[in-house]
């Protein structure tokens, strides 16, 4: 048993490494609860339902690209009948969700999904919110 | 009739080579695949017609540059060689270089506003490998600055030097940002659009708008009654080097 003191000295440092990503965490004070999006007030439904928006955003995104740019169809005809104007930070943004840091960036962050391009030209109404923002938002922050 | 083994190869192997040849031939010699719009009573052609009588008659107007490029977010520049523009003035003898004499010099540097022609024919839109830029069916030769991958094709394509390409993120270039039109971002080439965004709503162009001496005009090239082919049919009027055969929507009236 001469060996103990690199044993258990082996063993902590094992230790150590393996528990790193737990204390890390409670050092960087993360949480693994998601992020709080609320219904924008005075809203009572998005473009579609909310487990579609949920799973493809991004494709009815695309789609609204492509018919503005390409097609010219600048309206949008949601399943119940309410007509939208086409536009990411005219209508999903301004009229619901707030800005890109509001609604956006927060859940492609917990989820550690890089956010598209989209923001390199386009721009999201300012995140620091007016009244009418923070109403929009839920009273997110 | 009995068939060889040798002629029932020399059959198939002629088959094949008409086949492939065939092929060929519809590849190099097919129907293009963008449509020519040159015609169609039906359809819009939107053009414009500067007046340069009116325009010079205001020396050193930009407002009709500075409309548009406050409207489009488009950056100011200061390194020539990276500068973005849609409508700008340039030296007369330079957009028309033809038949210039010594009696003809001292108006040479006279400037007027060049904008993107919207072609009928444009050579941009037939070199662009990805369909970002293409002609609409009421005659704006638009861009998708989603597809475009900045091959700068359509740049070296464009007999008036109407396209410009981003060599940087040009926002820190914006003095402000109108936050109702995209900006655009490093790598992609831009042009004019013919304010296609406010033609949606019903409105004139910017430049239009904003020309203190109603210089400009704009409408339907199609319809016989509009007010541009009124102007057309009773005043002269060129086009840039309509010799290139792409037929420019833009008019110049002398």
């Amino acid at each position: 048993m001469r060996d103990r003191l690199l044993i258990y000295s082996g063993l902590a440092v094992f230790l150590l490494l393996v528990t790193f990503p737990v204390w890390h965490g409670l050092a960087a004070k993360t949480s693994a609860a998601a992020p709080d999006v609320r219904r924008p007030a005075g809203q009572t439904a998005c473009v579609a339902t909310r487990p579609y928006m949920r799973k493809a955003h991004m494709a009815l995104l695309v789609e609204w690209r492509d018919a503005k740019v390409r097609r010219q169809q600048r309206e949008y005809t949601a399943p119940d009948g309410k007509v939208y104007r086409v536009s990411l930070a005219g209508t999903c943004l301004t009229q619901c969700h707030g800005s890109r840091e509001q609604f956006c960036d927060r859940c492609h962050t917990f989820a550690g999904v890089a956010v598209p391009d989209c923001w390199k030209c386009h721009t999201s109404p300012p995140a620091a919110p007016t009244g009418a923002n923070t109403a929009a938002a839920g009273g997110v922050r | 009739m009995k068939l060889s083994r040798k002629d029932f190869l020399r059959l198939a192997a002629g088959a094949v080579a008409l086949a492939g040849a065939g092929g060929l031939v519809h590849a190099v010699n097919g129907p293009d695949a963008t449509p020519r719009l040159r015609s169609g009573q039906d359809r819009k052609r939107w053009g414009m017609v500067i007046d340069l009588q009116k325009c010079h008659e205001e020396k050193g107007c930009d407002r009709c540059a500075r409309a548009c490029h406050a409207t489009h977010n488009v950056p100011g520049i200061p390194d020539k060689a990276h500068e973005v523009k849609w409508i700008w003035n340039e030296r007369s003898a330079d957009v028309f270089p033809f038949q210039p004499s010594e009696y003809t010099n001292q108006s040479a540097d006279a400037p007027l506003p060049v904008l993107c022609n919207h072609c009928t024919d444009p050579a941009c839109v037939r070199v662009c490998p990805t369909r970002a830029t293409w002609k609409r069916q009421d005659g704006v030769v638009m861009m998708d600055y989603h597809r475009c991958i900045g091959c700068r094709y359509c740049m070296a394509a464009c007999p008036y030097g109407s396209r410009s390409f981003n060599y940087e993120d040009p926002r820190p270039h914006l003095e402000r940002i109108n936050p109702d039109f995209p900006t655009r971002t490093a790598g992609v080439v831009e042009k004019c659009n013919f304010c296609e965004e406010r033609l949606a709503r019903g409105q004139l162009p910017a430049c239009v708008e904003a020309c203190p001496r109603q210089a400009m005009a704009f409408g339907d090239l199609n319809d016989e009654q509009s007010a541009i082919r009124r102007i057309l049919a009773r005043r002269f009027s060129v086009q840039r080097q309509p010799e290139l055969g792409c037929g420019p929507s833009i008019f110049y009236l002398v």
